[in-house]
């Protein structure tokens, strides 16, 4: 009787609220378009064909869904450690730099070997980045948040700075293109799509999903994460090293998003380009962990939501004008539902009554 | 002349709780009317719905015979009702002056002015003898000032009624009769006072009238002077009480914890352990009394490894674990019950289960070392839920779900079953009723009948005076003296708390 | 030599003004204890506001007026997202600026067709102060500038005057330290919150609107580009305090002065422009680790507050 109770209430937050959310953020879109001019049907029609309307689309999804799983269960991870990793961009920046560079270094070396050691060349300068609000968190008790911050716009100078001065090639801004060995797109699948851009990191990132979810869940070094994420003072009391935790609890996060930097360039853009703003998804994460309820499979629900919708919005604006940061509102609707909960909880309540 | 207060039929429902149910109380003019029950007996819900934090869910208030609705704190200040709650409501980096006016601050020409509110609290505080520096930080002055700040708000607002929230709970004894003394002038001067306690000796010395609660209901009201402590005790449980617990006659064996000379600083770096030396022997209680803040927290911390002396040394068994991390102090044979169970105690988000393996889910019972076997620790919590009575029996329950006595059993199984040579027990029994007192007690004294070295923290002295075969005091971060217990009486304790003992009173063996 | 510190002096006054008016925004608010992370969000929404109000009707000040309101728009739902909702503040600030590159960018894009703004002729214009603009070599640098410059300054005094001298200021530091003390004696901490939450918007907004009507004459994407973080970093390092948080921005508006005329002073032969951008930043992460004195939040900074929870 009352496990089903607690399930219940259980399910209303993992479930009722994010669907919520997300209804009312595509009716706040929709009264957008409107108050603008534009057809709701007509360009929520668009959206959908975007995504699913062609298997180049559905493609493109998965190919812009996959490095939002890597920012989003880096987020989530995080999360439920009790540590809020706002830095994910910084850290998926810094991994794009290294998978790019040992992605284009070392022509030769057997394609597994190649992709293997950089995407761990990403997970490591990941690992680095996320070190620096970890151990400040850990020995100082800084708040990571915003030395989080501090650390994304501290990489996009670092990045831009190092590829202006270091790697570029000539008469570009950007590194030098990732060798045949180092690339991870899947050419049989890319030419069934039409030219949709998948790769084999797709894959990786599920499979670090259920990495994360065993390693949270099932192991002693998860046991120790969660006990210093949600109670440090019973957990120091417990005989667990708190400040050891939560630098690990950071460093796997970043390395989580360093990877997925590194992954994005060796599936997608084959390099890494000088850029004036940050990329974005690793804000996009935290949309994504709060989606799936920051559970590492939720992460996947999250991330597919999300990616469809940046990709159905591209094809939404090209056929009918409706523009693509209306998107943007949406999501950023779905967030602000899903943080404020308590309203969410509310109207579900209110409805419950009456019915 | 009608009653200052009249609370008539008041009830309180909260979702899946009835937190009061059909109260009457009056308080007369010029009466000091205490409010007794136990820990969630209701007092603080029927107090909050008179200063208007809560809305009652039926009942009506009266105050000097018209009919009121209080529907929040502004509304109770202005029918001059004043609440000193029992944690402090002041903000710890402005002064005095500020924390008294605040919300009600005097101004010129729409600015602050402050010179007219530190003149203004000067005023109040010689008019109704209550010292305190008004351009002082609260984070500066001491808990006695700070309770004196508190009196000193409501005063200002011009509260003819006092809601006092168990305020003697950190103060010593010299510190209560002080504080009965401002007590018994804020009567002279007019005032009327409500005394919320769960001390039966207090009320005793101080209050014209009682009035006891008990699961949400009024269960009688006495004039003090015709009742008993015995009487107002079962009249609080709804049964006899038994003040003490049986124990076997007490025979003391070798030292197990050994503290020499221990020195530590506390959070804001200053000295809070100067020197303490203490020996704990097999087989017996020793309590450790003394005022909140003296050093008591410090003393744990340094002792189970959270807090780093700077001198000294402790020994277990003849080991030296001064200063070694939590863990090895654990794996040296030493059980804590933490002195705040949601805090230190218990992961509140964990289930039971997780809880029950805080210390040793690493070790080979539990997990390979990297994968923790969910088998064992399900049976594992599964006999200690049985053994130690913890309800609901649902390993998979939340801590956080589970009554604060349940939550304590969770510990006391925890900290028990790894059969330890010492149990520090810290405020053990604190915000628990009666029947979950009864059973911590039992079990710290079966600790000790078994041979165990038992060291046990408390603020309460009738729980340090029951239990204990000595005590030891703790003043300023010193032990000022240590007394087998047959011989101890509470004056005597409670001079030496406040630091003023002679040399040789009761021995320092 | 003299020409050039003028002129530094000069555009450090004009980089620093908006991140002023941003940074001013966030002690307000987290004396009250919200954390605003959406200052980079009402930031660019008050730049948008002001350009394009400033493009439609001719009126910069127009533009100005239209930015506060923008900016206070948007920090309501800020205030009732964590406020009445109790969101968690920062995923709330994450939304918030979700929310104004969102709308700004699809209006742009409905407005003008793409994702920039029409050059702003009617941006607002310099204003002299007589005699002080007379002084020789700094008097036209400093004293001869955009109303955007001395406003920041009025309302530096204003904020300080507000948060130390009057008794709403006290309540609202009150409220930030100890919600439930504040509680307790009566006053409405919700309202306090809300009030603080709305000005910081507002501050924020006119902050954006000194970038796109004042330094640049456009709006983009890119027009904010992180201001709002370095007002928040210049807050802290200000420790939240109005005085303390405008001289981190007038440092940190040095640096990027630095960073636009290090080439032609021949800075960078001695260091990268980098490195000035990156300034702020870490000297923000060294200041919260404690090696330039203690950065102290307000107590209950970041922590929503629940009536009758205690």
């Amino acid at each position: 009787m009352a496990e089903v109770k607690v399930n219940s209430k259980k399910l209303l937050d993992v479930i009722g609220v994010p669907a919520l959310s997300i209804i009312l953020g595509l009716l706040v879109g929709a009264i957008a378009m409107v108050w603008m001019g534009y057809s709701p049907i007509e360009g929520y029609t668009g959206l959908f064909k975007g995504i699913f309307g062609d298997v180049f689309y559905f493609g493109e999804t998965i190919r812009s869904m996959t490095p939002l799983i890597f920012t989003g269960l880096a987020v989530a991870f995080a999360f439920r450690t009790g540590l809020f990793n706002i830095g994910v961009e910084g850290q998926f920046v810094v991994g794009m730099l290294a998978g790019a560079l040992i992605g284009a270094a070392m022509p030769g070396v057997p394609w597994i070997l190649h992709i293997t050691l950089a995407m761990l060349g990403g997970a490591l300068a990941g690992a680095i980045w996320a070190s620096v609000p970890g151990v400040l968190k850990g020995r100082f008790g800084v708040h990571e948040v915003i030395t989080s911050i501090m650390m994304n716009y501290i990489s996009l100078i670092l990045v831009n700075y190092l590829i202006r001065n270091f790697f570029r090639i000539a008469e570009q801004e950007a590194t030098k293109n990732v060798v045949p060995s180092a690339d991870m797109s899947i050419a049989w699948l890319k030419h069934l799509t039409g030219g949709a851009r998948v790769h084999w990191g797709t894959l990786v990132a599920l499979i670090l999903v259920v990495v994360i979810a065993y390693l949270l869940n099932r192991t002693t070094l998860g046991y120790e994460l969660r006990a210093v994420g949600f109670n440090p003072h019973a957990a120091a009391y417990g005989g667990i090293n708190v400040t050891k935790n939560v630098v690990l609890a950071m460093v796997i996060s970043g390395a989580v998003a360093g990877a997925g930097g590194a992954v994005e360039i060796m599936g997608v853009f084959g390099r890494m380009a000088v850029s004036p703003v940050l990329p974005g998804v690793g804000f996009d994460g935290l949309a994504v962990a709060l989606i799936g309820a920051n559970n590492p499979f939720g992460v996947i629900f999250g991330a597919f939501l999300f990616g469809a919708l940046k990709t159905g919005a591209i094809q939404m604006q090209y056929v009918t004008q409706v523009p693509y940061a209306i998107i943007r509102v949406v999501m950023a609707t779905i967030v602000f539902f899903v943080a404020a909960k308590e309203f969410v909880r509310w109207i579900l309540r209110v409805k419950r009554r009456e019915a | 002349m009608a009653p200052v207060i009249e609370m008539r039929n008041i009830s309180k429902v909260f979702p899946r709780v009835v937190a009061n149910e059909n109260i009457n109380i009056t308080i007369g003019n010029g009466e000091i009317h205490a409010l007794l029950g136990e820990n969630g007996a209701g007092k603080s819900t029927l107090m909050n719905i008179l200063y208007g934090l809560y809305q009652p869910t039926e009942g009506e208030i009266f105050v000097k015979g018209q009919k009121v609705n209080i529907p929040n704190p502004n509304v109770a200040i202005s029918l001059g009702i004043g609440m000193v709650h029992q944690h402090f409501m002041l903000i710890p980096p402005m002064t005095v002056a500020e924390n008294i006016v605040l919300g009600r601050e005097p101004r010129k020409f729409g600015f602050l002015d402050m010179s007219r509110a530190v003149r203004d609290v000067q005023d109040i505080s010689e008019r109704y003898g209550l010292k305190v520096d008004a351009k002082a930080k609260i984070e500066d002055i001491s808990v006695g000032m700070q309770q004196r700040v508190e009196i000193l708000k409501a005063l200002y607002r011009g509260a003819e009624l006092l809601i006092l929230d168990e305020p003697t709970a950190v103060l010593t004894p010299q510190e209560i009769q002080e504080l009965f003394e401002i007590m018994r002038n804020l009567i002279k001067e007019g005032k009327s006072i409500i005394f919320i306690t769960h001390k039966l000796k207090e009320i005793m010395a101080i209050s014209d009238k009682v009035t006891i609660i008990r699961r949400g209901k009024v269960v009688d009201t006495v004039d003090t002077a015709n009742t008993s402590t015995r009487e107002l005790a079962s009249k609080m449980v709804g049964r006899e009480v038994i003040f003490n617990v049986a124990k076997q006659k007490f025979n003391p064996g070798k030292a197990v914890l050994k503290l020499e000379g221990l020195e530590a600083l506390n959070n804001r770096k200053l000295p809070a352990l100067r020197g303490i030396s203490l020996e704990v022997r097999q087989g017996e209680i020793i309590g450790i009394a003394g005022v909140d803040g003296n050093g008591q927290s410090e003393l744990i911390e340094v002792i189970t490894g959270l807090r780093k002396a700077t001198k000294g040394s402790v020994k277990i068994l003849g080991k030296d674990i001064t200063n070694s991390k939590p863990r090895k102090v654990i794996e040296s044979s030493i059980s804590h019950i933490p002195e705040d169970r949601q805090l230190r105690g218990l992961i509140l988000d964990f289930t039971i289960e997780e809880n029950m393996v805080l210390e040793t889910y690493y070790k080979d019972e539990f997990s390979n070392g990297i994968i923790l076997n969910n088998k064992l620790i399900h049976k594992h919590a599964q006999r200690l839920i049985k053994e130690f009575d913890v309800r609901p029996t649902d390993e998979k329950a939340l801590a956080r779900s589970l009554s604060g006595g349940n939550q304590q059993k969770v510990i006391l199984a925890r900290e028990i079953d790894r059969n330890p040579e010492v149990l520090i027990a810290a405020q053990p029994t604190r915000g628990l009723d009666v029947g979950a007192i009864e059973f911590v007690h039992k079990r710290l004294v079966e600790q000790r009948d078994n041979g165990k070295a038992v060291l046990l923290i408390s603020l309460e002295l009738d729980e340090i005076l029951g239990l204990s075969d000595r005590i030891a005091v703790i003043y300023e971060g010193e032990i000022v003296g240590i007394v087998e217990a047959k011989d101890a009486t509470e004056e005597m304790l409670g001079l030496m708390m406040a630091g003023a003992t002679s040399k040789g009173q009761g021995g320092d063996e | 030599m003299l020409i050039i510190i003028a002129t530094l002096l000069g555009n450090t006054l004009l980089y620093a003004t908006p991140l002023i008016f941003a940074a001013l925004g966030g002690v307000m608010s987290e004396r009250s204890g919200v954390v605003n992370i959406g200052l980079e969000g009402m930031m660019m929404i008050g730049a948008f506001g002001a350009a394009i109000t400033s493009l439609s009707t001719g009126s910069p000040w127009l533009g100005l007026l239209v930015a506060m309101l923008a900016g206070g728009a948007l920090a309501m739902l800020h205030a009732l997202a964590s406020v009445t909702f109790k969101a968690d503040q920062v995923v709330s600030g994450v939304a918030i600026n979700f929310m104004a590159n969102g709308f700004s960018m699809f209006m742009l894009y409905k407005l003008y067709g793409g994702g920039q703004s029409p050059h702003i002729t009617t941006k607002l214009s310099k204003v002299a102060i007589p005699g002080l603009s007379k002084i020789p070599h700094f008097g036209d640098a400093l004293f001869n500038n955009y109303p955007t410059v001395y406003l920041a300054f009025v309302a530096t005094f204003l904020v300080w005057l507000i948060l130390y001298k009057t008794p709403f200021g006290l309540r609202v530091r009150a409220v930030g330290e100890h919600p439930l003390a504040v509680d307790t004696v009566g006053v409405n901490v919700y309202l306090i919150r809300y009030i603080c939450v709305i000005i910081s918007g507002i501050l924020a907004g006119l902050g954006g609107a000194a970038v796109s009507i004042g330094i640049i004459a456009e709006f983009t994407e890119v027009t904010i580009a992180g201001q709002g973080f370095i007002a928040l970093a210049a807050m802290i390092f200000g420790k939240w305090t109005p005085w303390g948080a405008t001289g981190a921005c007038l440092f940190f508006g040095a640096a990027n002065a630095l960073d636009a005329i290090g080439q032609s002073i021949g800075l960078t032969k001695y260091a990268n422009p980098a490195f000035f951008s990156m300034l702020p930043y870490i000297l923000t992460i060294v200041a919260l680790a404690g090696f330039i004195g203690r950065a102290n939040a307000p107590a209950a900074d970041g922590r929503p507050y629940e009536k009758g929870k205690r």
